[in-house]
């Protein structure tokens, strides 16, 4: 747009209004990665033995590895020496405690977040697990749930109390080795949330975990575990939020969804990592290994994603469809303002017969962003009658910005049928202008627009969310038109 | 109502307007005609706020305020519409949706309560029965693979919900078939009143036959060259523009 159109740029750029800082004492191991640093990492979280040797390998997979090249993002190099692996408030540096024993700073910050921790004040409906820096700090409705047979509580505790369910679905789903950030994950992980829904079982509410970065130089290393048994469903929902600092951080986060026959797992995430300033200073690097593996017959399991945050997004949550009749889902919004960078996708892994899978993806880009969509379908050799259908949408808002499409299609069966279908489109200046002259605002008309443009994943959130996600795009387009 | 003196647009290097007046009253009906690339379009989009046509010299008062400082947003809710000669396709934005959303923000300016959706239902599904539009366009994404006269009969329906002070027809004949011509000249008529002041813009006097005005004027060069009655439409008609032009021009060298 013309340099000629003041009301349409009188947008302000608003505050990333997460980005606070906790004043809380915290424990945190030196900066660097060695062999020595993860025995130190597994001995204060008093881990049994087999994981302990878990991550050491992992950490030599690692050493043997290099970083992938081949996104469409820039970066300069990281100083993998220069992180500090393991951060955590001094409180709850003794392990697990009662939401009475939680340090009140820390539960006014989810307040201030908009996540209140005490289930008192907790909508009925939805339980929290609350990740600051390393650890797990609270997990609320956990005795509910457990009167039917849900585990919900953090990856620590999860290794302590039920250590033949780690052993027995860790590593499954992505291997230490599955790729470079993987592998350090699977080295360092220090907390993240794990659930099992056993079999039978609709989970009474909705679970969610929301991720909180707060200390300086720390990377943020969770592992998130789902394990739905047979004919069991699940919905579960993630947020992240991080605080402004002119440095990059790391979060290299590895989630695997395992369902069994007639299992169900619904798993969305709204993603607001703090994204930099606008001109590409600071914000977090959001390199995650995400991945369900549809183990049994017709089990589903469905990707919902809104993509906001982070200077760097790089991210595939993919679906391996084994189980006959199995079906994957990927709903995708991502948006990269300013000088963000996102590259993602999904990968579709067909195996099981008359597996479908499915996927929308959308992709804003306004400022001087940088918006990938990467994707994979495969039907392997003994995959029949295997359908996918994909769409694949770009909306650009302003000049400067970019979006890209590298879809890929492996069929390796016949009776394979795979379509899809890519738009890209332009907020144009005419379409503010018409709905201005009706009466709305830039910021309402863009904003209008782009709420339309993503309506079709949108409507695949669960309902408080969905409106969540309506506003964190309005907010986060601020300023990208002008 | 609406005062304009001397103005002078460009749009890039070319200057459109050149040194237009009009003198528009609570009430009246005023008809602009002139050729292609007399500036017809020019004017009404400079009225709406368009940014990319600038203002190098003369006024535009509405209502006693200086129309050209205000935002494109504020002139639409304080009563200013301008029915598009192309209408814009939103897609994924559904007509309610845009519709209400309009409506609202002229209620909230005024001070009005805001519709909720089953009164806005009421409202809107009266207003088209009386253009001729299927419910179904509602649920449709704005204007998005609307035919021609659909597309017009919307901005008809916008107008006829806005309830706007000033009204700005930007060609909204063009394209139409008789009878759709003759819906939105009723459209239009309806909505005439005392209070309220209407600019139709046409190259076509064949509208003029359906909403009657007032006063006719000729855009000529980027300024009124002519100004009568409703007779003065039908010599055009008769004529043509050429005469008009080869009057600016002789005006013109006078002045020279």
């Amino acid at each position: 747009m013309d340099n000629a159109s003041p009301n349409i740029g009188s947008f302000l750029d608003r505050e990333y209004e997460a980005g606070f800082v906790t004043e809380v004492e915290s424990v945190s191991l030196p900066k660097g990665l060695n062999e020595e640093t993860i025995r130190q990492l597994s001995a204060r979280k008093r881990e049994p033995e087999f994981m302990l040797e878990w991550r050491l390998q992992a950490y030599r997979r690692w050493l043997e590895m290099e970083t992938p090249e081949w996104a469409m993002v820039h970066f300069p190099p990281i100083d993998f020496q220069d992180i500090v692996y393991y951060s955590a408030p001094k409180s709850k540096a003794d392990g697990p405690k009662s939401l009475d024993e939680v340090d009140p700073e820390l539960l006014r910050t989810y307040e201030k977040l908009g996540v209140p921790l005490h289930e008192r004040a907790r909508l009925a409906g939805v339980a929290v697990d609350a990740v600051f820096d390393s650890v797990s700090v609270a997990t609320t409705f956990r005795k509910q749930l457990a009167e039917v047979g849900v585990i919900f509580c953090s990856f620590s505790e999860a290794v302590q109390e039920h250590p033949e369910l780690v052993r027995k679905y860790l590593g499954t789903v992505v291997p230490p080795g599955d790729n470079f950030y993987a592998a350090l994950n699977s080295a360092v992980f220090s907390d993240g949330s794990f659930v099992f829904i056993p079999k039978g079982v609709r989970c009474p509410m909705e679970l969610s975990t929301y991720f909180r970065i707060n200390a300086r130089d720390t990377g943020q290393f969770e592992r998130t575990l789902i394990i739905a048994e047979e004919g069991a469903s699940v919905s579960y929902l993630e947020g992240c939020t991080a605080p402004m600092r002119d440095e990059n951080q790391l979060h290299a986060a590895v989630v695997e969804l395992v369902a069994l026959d007639d299992a169900k797992i619904k798993y969305s995430t709204v993603q607001n990592w703090y994204p930099g300033d606008k001109d590409g200073k600071g914000g977090i690097y959001n390199f995650v290994t995400k991945r369900g593996d549809c183990r049994g017959a017709r089990s589903r399991i469905s990707w919902t994603q809104v993509e906001t945050g982070s200077a760097i997004t790089w991210k595939y949550p993919s679906v391996v469809l084994r189980g006959d009749d199995s079906v994957g889902e990927f709903y995708s919004v991502a948006l990269s303002n300013h000088r963000q960078q996102a590259d993602t996708g999904t990968k579709m892994i067909h195996m099981g017969r008359n597996t479908s899978s499915t996927i929308i993806s959308k992709g804003i880009s306004a400022g001087h962003g940088s918006n990938t969509y990467r994707g994979l379908v495969r039907v392997t050799p003994k995959a029949e009658n295997a359908r996918n259908y994909t769409q694949c949408d770009s909306l650009l808002i302003g000049k400067e910005c970019a979006a890209h499409t590298f879809p890929t299609i492996e069929a390796q069966n016949p009776s394979a049928h795979v379509e899809h279908e890519a738009t890209t489109s332009r907020v144009s200046e005419d379409q503010l202008f018409y709905a201005m002259q009706r009466g709305l605002s830039a910021e309402d008309a863009v904003s209008m627009i782009v709420n339309g443009f993503c309506k079709e994943v949108f409507k695949e959130l669960p309902m408080e969310f969905a409106v969540e996600a309506q506003k964190l795009l309005g907010v986060s387009l601020e300023g990208s038109v002008g | 109502m609406l005062e304009i003196k001397d103005l002078h647009v460009k749009i890039g290097q070319k200057e459109i307007l050149r040194g237009l007046d009009l003198s528009v009253g609570a009430g009246e009906v005023h008809a602009i005609m002139g050729p292609n690339g007399s500036g017809k379009s020019t004017l009404a989009q400079v009225l709406a706020g368009r940014e990319n046509f600038r203002i190098k010299s003369g006024s535009i008062s509405w209502n006693g305020r200086d129309l050209t400082s205000m935002p494109i947003e504020e002139r639409a809710r304080e009563g200013l519409f301008m029915a598009f000669q192309y209408p814009i396709e939103i897609p994924g934005v559904s007509n309610a949706y845009f519709l209400r959303a309009a409506v609202n923000a002229v209620r909230r300016h005024r001070g009005e309560p805001e519709l909720d959706a089953m009164d806005f239902l009421t409202l809107v599904k009266a207003e088209m029965k009386q253009v001729g539009m299927k419910e179904e366009f509602l649920y449709r994404s704005v204007n998005e693979g609307f035919s021609g006269g659909e597309k017009k009969r919307n901005e008809v329906l916008q107008m006829s919900l806005l309830q706007p002070s000033l009204a700005v027809l930007d060609e909204t004949d063009s394209g139409l078939d008789i009878d759709a011509l003759r819906v939105v000249a009723e459209g239009v008529n309806r909505l005439r009143s005392p209070d309220r002041a209407l600019i139709v813009i046409t190259h076509y006097q064949r509208l003029l036959d359906y909403i009657v005005p007032d006063h006719v004027h000729v855009l000529s060069g980027g300024r009124i060259a002519h100004s009568g009655g409703r007779e003065l439409a039908l010599e055009l008609e008769e004529r043509g523009y050429g005469w008009i032009k080869k009057e600016a021009v002789q005006d013109k060298e006078a002045s020279a």
